[in-house]
């Protein structure tokens, strides 16, 4: 019996329903362990039972109560939930819906507006992926003392300021989904380009991300965005071990060995970006999947369609204008041959002054000036990246590049 | 649930707005006040005179001091208040959004602490 990914596989949805039985996120996760901690000694010894997932919250929902009861301070909340808790339906009653039910409850609850997006993410990473206090400190370079100060917050404020325990209306749905795959993302990003320390990429997290991006695309399966997003990350994903050398010193897209990038991530993602973008509507992940999926189709740097890029670049921007959106843009029409006429939207940019303390906006308008010999102007561009740039391996790269256009780091 | 939705608005803006427009907003907040009252939400609410009546009080060693002015200069500035009644705190979300100052200014929404009644 694989107990590991058993417990993978059944711990959120277990979760999610003893949440909404328990009304109490730590007293639900308490007891689920205890009842993990009961079923691997039990099953190994008197077989797995046959549905799992209504064993766990049986025996979890009995767990709870003798926590409830053993704590002396039972005050009158928690008779309350332990009247609840005995009223509950018996566990053959339990079948799959109300189990999905709850776990996009969960996911609603964990990615609500009201709390800060780094408290969104730690709370998801927590109880729907099931990672621990530590775990999740070490992904995001925090002490755990302050991640696990972070979740003692987000669960008090989802307690007192009563954030509902629902799936919201299906008015309120698009935007809330969207929120949710916000913090799908933000988690890959987190793993895939690590804003600050040593290590580019943190894979574990990579992996958590294509994770829950497989389950909001088997929970929301009309979602063009949640298709679109699994698509993005699975393309990404398979540049990840291309994009650090053996030094781990990073690797630019165009000088990449593209044998070492995953078959498998890119026909899977690439099928996904079709079919999310023959859905239609103006869609934000299947726009950046189908950029994605040009680079992963190109079987050399010089063979990569830019003016087909740029062209989903300038839709992206038309229909969700970002500054970081309009660099790419701008980045693309560069490529494409058109230096003159990228140049010329990164100097509108930097005019605009929305991504002053972005390193990147230098490094795009260095990397043209390179790219039409204009060496001292592109070393005096580069020389501005690295002021900006707070990545080990991004300001090696940089460095790298500043010598070549005969500059001195 | 009771929550306190807390107006913050520049006053100055306000206070410079054309007399029509200042008439227009008031209509507005009759109007939602009207509203909430009708679906059971209202429990009570008031405007605050400007900023420049506003009088801050600590108590230091025992003495009483009285300053001028708000707690803290900010760009906008507390201007009133409703307290209302929702089922939870998307419901009350919903109330601050209808508040014509969430155009302008911002609302900030805050949970009632349960208290033990006084006698």
């Amino acid at each position: 019996m694989d107990f590991e990914s058993l417990y993978r596989d059944e711990r959120p949805r277990a979760l999610a329903t003893l949440i909404r039985l328990l009304g109490d996120f730590d007293l639900a996760e308490d007891a689920l362990q205890d009842a993990f901690a009961i079923a691997i000694v039990d099953w190994p010894a008197r077989g797995v039972p046959k549905s799992p997932r209504a064993w766990l919250v049986s025996t979890a929902r009995h767990k709870a109560l003798d926590r409830l009861r053993r704590a002396r301070t039972l005050n009158a909340k928690r008779d309350e939930i332990a009247r609840t808790v005995e009223t509950v339906v018996a566990p053959a009653g339990l079948d799959e819906e109300p189990f999905t039910d709850d776990l996009m409850r969960l996911l609603f609850t964990c990615c609500h507006p009201a709390l800060s997006p780094e408290a969104q993410v730690a709370l998801t990473l927590k109880t729907v992926c099931g990672l621990s206090v530590e775990q999740i400190a070490r992904a995001f370079l925090v002490p755990p003392a302050t991640m696990a100060q972070r979740l003692v917050r987000a669960k008090g404020k989802i307690r007192d300021a009563r954030i509902p325990y629902v799936v919201p209306s299906a008015e309120d749905l698009p935007p809330r989904l969207q929120g949710v795959l916000r913090v799908v993302y933000l988690v890959f990003n987190e793993g895939y380009a690590a804003t600050t320390g040593a290590s580019l990429v943190r894979g574990d997290l990579c992996v958590e991300a294509i994770r829950l991006g497989r389950l909001l695309r088997e929970l929301f399966p009309a979602s063009g965005e949640a298709e679109g997003l699994l698509a993005l990350m699975l393309l990404q994903d398979s540049r990840r071990t291309a994009r650090t050398d053996a030094a781990g010193e990073l690797v630019t897209l165009e000088d990449q060995d593209r044998s070492r990038w995953d078959r498998e991530e890119i026909a899977e993602g690439v099928a996904l970006a079709e079919g999310a973008l023959r859905r239609g509507g103006a869609l934000f992940y299947p726009l950046q999947a189908a950029i994605a999926a040009l680079h992963a189709q190109a079987p050399r740097a010089e063979d990569t369609d830019w003016p087909q890029i740029a062209a989903l670049y300038a839709l992206l921007l038309r229909l969700h204008p970002s500054p970081v959106v309009a660099l790419n843009h701008a980045a693309a029409v560069a490529m494409g041959e058109r230096l003159e006429r990228g140049l010329r939207l990164i100097e509108q940019l930097e005019q605009d002054g929305a991504l002053a303390s972005y390193h990147l906006l230098p490094a795009a308008k260095a990397d043209i000036l390179r790219r039409m010999g204009r060496r001292e102007e592109a070393a005096a561009a580069y020389e501005r990246a690295l002021r900006l740039v707070t990545h080990e391996a991004e300001r090696r790269y940089l460095g790298r590049r500043l010598r070549e256009v005969g500059g001195a780091p | 649930m009771r929550y306190l939705l807390l107006i913050y608005e520049n006053e100055q803006a306000f206070g410079g707005l054309p007399e029509a427009e200042q008439g227009q907003i008031f209509g507005e907040y009759m109007d939602f006040s009207r509203s909430i009252r009708q679906s059971g939400n209202y429990v009570t609410g008031e405007a605050l005179q400007p900023t420049t009546s506003a009088t801050t009080v600590r108590v230091k060693d025992g003495k009483t001091l009285a300053t001028d002015g708000p707690f803290a200069e900010t760009r906008e500035q507390l201007g009133g208040f409703y307290l209302v009644e929702a089922k939870d705190l998307d419901e009350a979300i919903k109330l601050a959004a209808r508040i014509p100052a969430a155009r302008t200014g911002s609302i900030e929404v805050r949970p009632i602490m349960p208290t033990p009644p006084v006698d």
